[in-house]
């Protein structure tokens, strides 16, 4: 009977865990996924989006509203963004994958210190009435902290997934990832199409970051410890996967929760990355990346 | 805080002088030239938020320095960011003594980080005061090293001893350890199974997880079922946020009478702001709270000058943790000049291995490895805590001393008798 | 430059060098060179793979970490010199780059970058659940007295880096000129080209990741005295990482000069950084080089001046 409580309650903390991992490497999976820029200063814009949650939380906005009217601004932040990526690199053709690796590098490294000079160092978090309490469903106990972030992934997930596979341009958006000529011959300005994606990706990450702040407290340099996670995740799932993301995402939570509950937790960080150099040797395209 | 012009020119200034700036000082040294003592501060990475140690430094030499130095000599700070890396610090020590030539030292914060200049510092005989470094002298012994941190002699197993005496006193026979996979906490978890060994109690559960963890809910619900007296808990800001919480979503065994030990966090504003009344009950381990038995002189001054410059800065505003400790370090030196009359190395530390110094932090002699002679790291309980409003931790009586004996401001209540 | 004077030049690097503790009092140039350095022979390792072959390893310091607890390892249990420790870092390295790439090499361009961060975390895990090794704390690793020829510890690990770092070079130099290195180009411009002339391109760059490997694992070897405590979070440092891009990238990752001038230059800007401007700030100028550096040089150093030659041709060309 213990051992089915321990059971049920790991799988389902797993689930609730990777769902928010999910949201987390979203905006990647577009970035990475679909536009290949490896942008690693994803995570830093994650907790850049989590401190502009916490601003808004202060003056009393609840962190998933907030959130939701930040994507405005963090779209434009990303338009402005690209821009600048584009300018520095696709006049002379895409910048190799060393060049944009170092350029986001620097960036992280400039918006942590942002933060740092706007808030301080301290550990910051939201105030929201259902942190603290959980869900109870028979043997089965998930804190609201979690529960929260994790509904709203497969949500934006799947907004996202109709915008990417029933709209105009989300189908643009697809095809850009495969070849941009074919694209502006249909008379399509690839370039604008991809700054579009890119201000999504940016938009995606306040949402990542109001996830990240309702499940625990933030500090700047919160970021670094994500990006190894989120990569994985996006590699995992096969490059440009919007629903592989949540597939594989939800399957490092399983696998990190049952190592928690049953081998021991201090193994648990491994676990998610042995699955990656496992998957890439037997499947080089992660699970549902095209072949 | 905001980007002042100094920082600027600093920033403009600073790659071109280079290292050329520094090798003027050393030729000239004379008597009126200021006592300069250095160290490292994390000012950026995974120890940032500990940077309000600058603060006490500041203070420190304002102070000194306003009543008109030391034998005459101003003092003067040099201090550099360590960027929490430990791979950093060698160097930059180097710096301080070889290029700078520093007179004392401060160490960086923590004992993974000091770790690698203790070597340097004995190598080259200098006075080293440590900075809350955990048994950081044990093996090197070095003869000039003092510590600001009341750990106590045999701090490893036993600066947090004070909850193991508490769990005795309540008849505590089961006790179960949790402890996050860092240097601080794993050392703190292993003292304690030892203490609770030597003490007949029984180790239930020994847990240790990563840091990185934020899901505590299954560690909670595998304690649930071994039914332990008490929990000692060793664990860093972010999960200790996330335990906390876990408290009130998964629980814990009806069992617990005592909870906590070793929770680093619950020390700093933010989180006693964002956890509120979640805290009452939990029996922590803190350097100093404002409760009516540590009165020490000249804590109450230095904390009100403190607040003022924590606001400019943005750090944390109720400064109890680290920066009087970093203050008393600074006393630790300035004492021992002024009672000898010297600047020599030897003569200072032979002056306070032999005699109690007074700090803010309250009265301190030193053993023979610089370890005060006393544990004085109190296991506080919260109590009465209501709302999230910062202000009320700094009154008597949220945070009630009940270990050391000495200096114990009020009666010890059942875990769950206190959450009620 | 032609191979003559190269090694001249190396030979007189090397020479001088050893004799550098005799002239120079001061440790703390050793401490700070030690640094720049070990970044010297990190960044040539890492172009090996990265710079020629055209595999972005994100995850230098594995093999850094790895070369770092080889040499704490052999120190705890058998109290082993400096040489040995190094040596067998360096197999250890060329033993782990094999694994990695029969592994991941199958998988082109950034999945095989992502790969390597897998594999940081994998060991840093390994690390934390090895007791003997100190877990999270991190182990005491005092050196010996140094040989008295160099006056000190720091400057004996100083002096051993600098031996790594021309044995580094030098290697890389000759990789980059002989038919490895020409095999290594093909494969980046194109592989399934090479692989239609016949270059055997998997066991090609087999070798360049086992060379790569064991160079950046050399680097990590004389860490253990240099700080006299070793702990994962540092040995496994993202700061390794990002050096080791950054630093070809600046320089130049064409030649192997490159990042020999990329290293020398980054990472003494960040030790007199460190020093002098010492605190956020520092972090922010870093970040600012980086982007500056991609945007304005994207071929690095070594881009720039090829670029200035071309104008200064095509100007004498004109009149």
């Amino acid at each position: 009977m213990e051992f089915l409580d321990l059971i049920t309650n790991a799988l389902v903390s797993g689930v609730a865990l990777g769902s928010i991992y999910a949201l987390l490497a979203l905006g990647l999976s577009i970035t990475f996924g679909v536009l290949h820029i490896p942008n690693v200063a994803h995570p830093a814009l994650m907790i850049a989006g989590a401190y502009a949650v916490v601003f808004a939380n202060a003056r009393g906005l609840d962190p998933i509203v907030a959130a939701l009217l930040l994507t405005v601004p963090f779209y434009a932040l990303g338009i402005v963004f690209y821009e600048f990526y584009a300018r520095a690199f696709e006049k002379r053709g895409r910048g190799n994958t060393l060049q944009s690796l170092t350029l986001f590098f620097g960036v992280s490294l400039v918006i942590e210190i942002a933060l740092v000079v706007a808030f301080g160092t301290d550990l910051r978090s939201v105030e929201v009435p259902y942190v603290g309490r959980s869900l109870e469903f028979g043997i089965v106990l998930l804190p609201y902290r979690f529960l929260v972030p994790a509904l709203l992934a497969p949500v934006v997930i799947l907004a996202l997934w109709l915008y990417m596979t029933r709209t105009y341009s989300g189908l643009a958006l697809r095809a850009v990832a495969h070849d941009d000529r074919a694209l502006s011959i249909s008379g399509v300005n690839p370039v604008s199409i991809k700054r579009h994606a890119f201000g999504i990706a940016t938009a995606l990450a306040v949402l990542a970051g109001a996830a990240l702040v309702i499940t625990g407290p933030v500090d700047p340099f919160a970021g670094r410890v994500q990006i190894g996670r989120v990569f994985a995740i996006v590699v995992l799932a096969g490059l440009g996967s919007i629903p592989g993301t949540l597939v594989a995402a939800i399957l490092i939570g399983i696998a990190e929760a049952l190592v928690t509950a049953f081998l021991s937790p201090s193994w648990a960080p491994g676990v998610a990355f042995a699955i990656l150099l496992g998957t890439l040797a037997i499947r080089p395209s992660g699970l549902f990346g095209a072949r | 805080m905001t980007i002042s012009r100094r920082d600027f020119g600093k920033l403009a200034g600073g790659v071109s002088a280079g290292l050329a700036t520094p090798a003027a000082w050393t030729s000239a040294r004379a008597q009126n030239q200021p006592i300069r003592v250095g160290c490292t501060v994390s000012q950026t990475g995974a120890l940032a938020s500990t940077k309000n140690s600058l603060i006490g430094y500041e203070l420190w030499r304002d102070d000194i320095n306003a009543a008109g130095g030391l034998l005459g000599r101003k003092i003067e700070l040099v201090v550099y960011d360590d960027q929490s890396a430990p791979a950093q610090v060698p160097s930059i020590y180097s710096k301080l003594i070889d290029v700078d030539k520093v007179d004392f030292l401060f160490s960086p914060y923590g004992a993974n980080l000091t770790a690698t200049m203790m070597p340097l510092a004995k190598q080259r005989d200098r006075l080293v005061v440590g900075i809350l470094t955990l048994a950081s002298n044990d093996r090197l012994r070095h003869d000039k090293f003092f510590q600001a941190a009341p750990w106590g002699p045999n701090g490893a197993d036993d600066w947090a001893r004070g909850f193991f005496d508490l769990a005795k006193a309540q008849g505590i026979k089961k006790i179960a350890i949790v402890a996050a996979d860092t240097e601080f906490s794993k050392t703190a978890a292993a003292g304690g199974r030892r203490v609770s060994e030597s003490m007949g109690m029984e180790v239930v559960g020994y847990d240790i997880y990563p840091p990185t963890l934020n899901d505590f809910s299954s560690i909670l619900r595998n304690l649930r079922s071994r039914q332990p007296e008490a929990i000692f808990l060793c664990s860093y800001p972010p999960d200790s946020t996330a335990m906390v919480r876990g408290l009130s979503e998964i629980g814990v065994a009806n069992s617990v009478r005592l909870f906590g030990g070793a929770m680093v966090g619950p020390q700093y504003a933010s989180l006693l702001q964002s956890l509120g009344q979640n805290l009452n009950g939990i029996v922590n381990f803190h350097l100093y709270v404002p409760e009516p038995t540590l009165k020490f002189p000249g804590i109450e001054g230095f904390l009100q000058k403190y607040e003022v410059k924590a606001k400019e800065a943005n750090v944390d505003p109720l400064g109890f943790y680290i920066p009087p400790f970093c203050y008393a370090a600074g006393q630790i030196i300035s004492e021992g000049i002024k009672a000898t009359g010297s600047t020599d190395q030897a003569v200072v530390s032979k002056w306070l291995h032999e005699n109690p110094v007074s700090t803010i932090v309250g009265q301190i002699r030193f053993n023979d490895i610089g370890d005060w002679t006393e544990r004085r790291v109190l296991m506080a309980q919260f109590q009465g805590v209501r709302g999230n409003d910062v202000n009320q931790f700094r009154q008597a009586g949220k945070q009630v001393v009940l270990d050391p004996p000495a200096l114990k401001s009020g009666e010890f209540v059942p875990f769950r008798q206190a959450r009620a | 430059m032609r191979t003559l004077p190269f090694l001249v030049i190396a030979a007189l690097i090397l020479v001088g060098g050893l004799f550098l503790p005799q002239f120079v009092g001061n440790p703390y140039y050793f401490f700070a060179g030690y640094v720049v350095l070990q970044y010297v022979v990190i960044a040539t390792g890492w172009n090996i793979l990265g710079g020629y072959a055209g595999y972005i390893n994100f995850g230098t310091s594995a093999f850094f970490g790895a070369g770092v607890y080889v040499a704490a390892f052999l120190i705890k249990a058998f109290g082993a010199p400096l040489p040995v420790q190094i040596l067998a870092a360096g197999v250890v390295g060329m033993l782990l780059g094999v694994a990695t790439g029969y592994l991941t090499l199958r998988i082109q361009g950034v999945y095989f970058s992502i790969a390597t961060v897998a594999l940081v975390v994998v060991l840093e895990t390994l690390i934390h659940n090895i007791d003997y090794l100190g877990g999270a704390s991190g182990m005491q690793t005092i050196a010996p007295p140094a040989p008295a020829w160099f006056g000190g510890q720091t400057q004996y690990v100083f002096c051993a880096m600098l031996v790594l770092a021309v044995v580094a070079v030098v290697a890389a130099r000759f990789i980059e000129r002989s038919w490895i290195g020409r095999s290594l180009r093909a494969i980046k411009a194109s592989e399934p080209a090479a692989e239609a002339c016949g270059v055997p391109t998997l066991s090609m760059k087999l070798v360049a990741c086992a060379i790569s490997g064991a160079i950046i694992a050399i680097a990590g070897a004389p860490y253990a005295y240099y700080a006299s405590h070793v702990d994962p979070l540092s040995a496994f440092s993202l700061t390794i990482g990002l050096n080791a891009l950054a630093m070809p990238l600046i320089g130049g990752t064409r030649s192997w000069i490159g990042p020999v001038i990329g290293a020398l230059l980054l990472a003494s800007v960040q030790q007199i950084a460190t020093v002098t401007i010492s605190s956020e700030f520092n972090i922010l100028a870093v970040g600012i080089v980086l982007i500056a550096f991609v945007v304005l040089a994207p071929e690095g150093i070594l881009g720039l001046i090829a670029d200035l030659k071309e104008k200064l041709r095509r100007r004498g060309a004109r009149p």
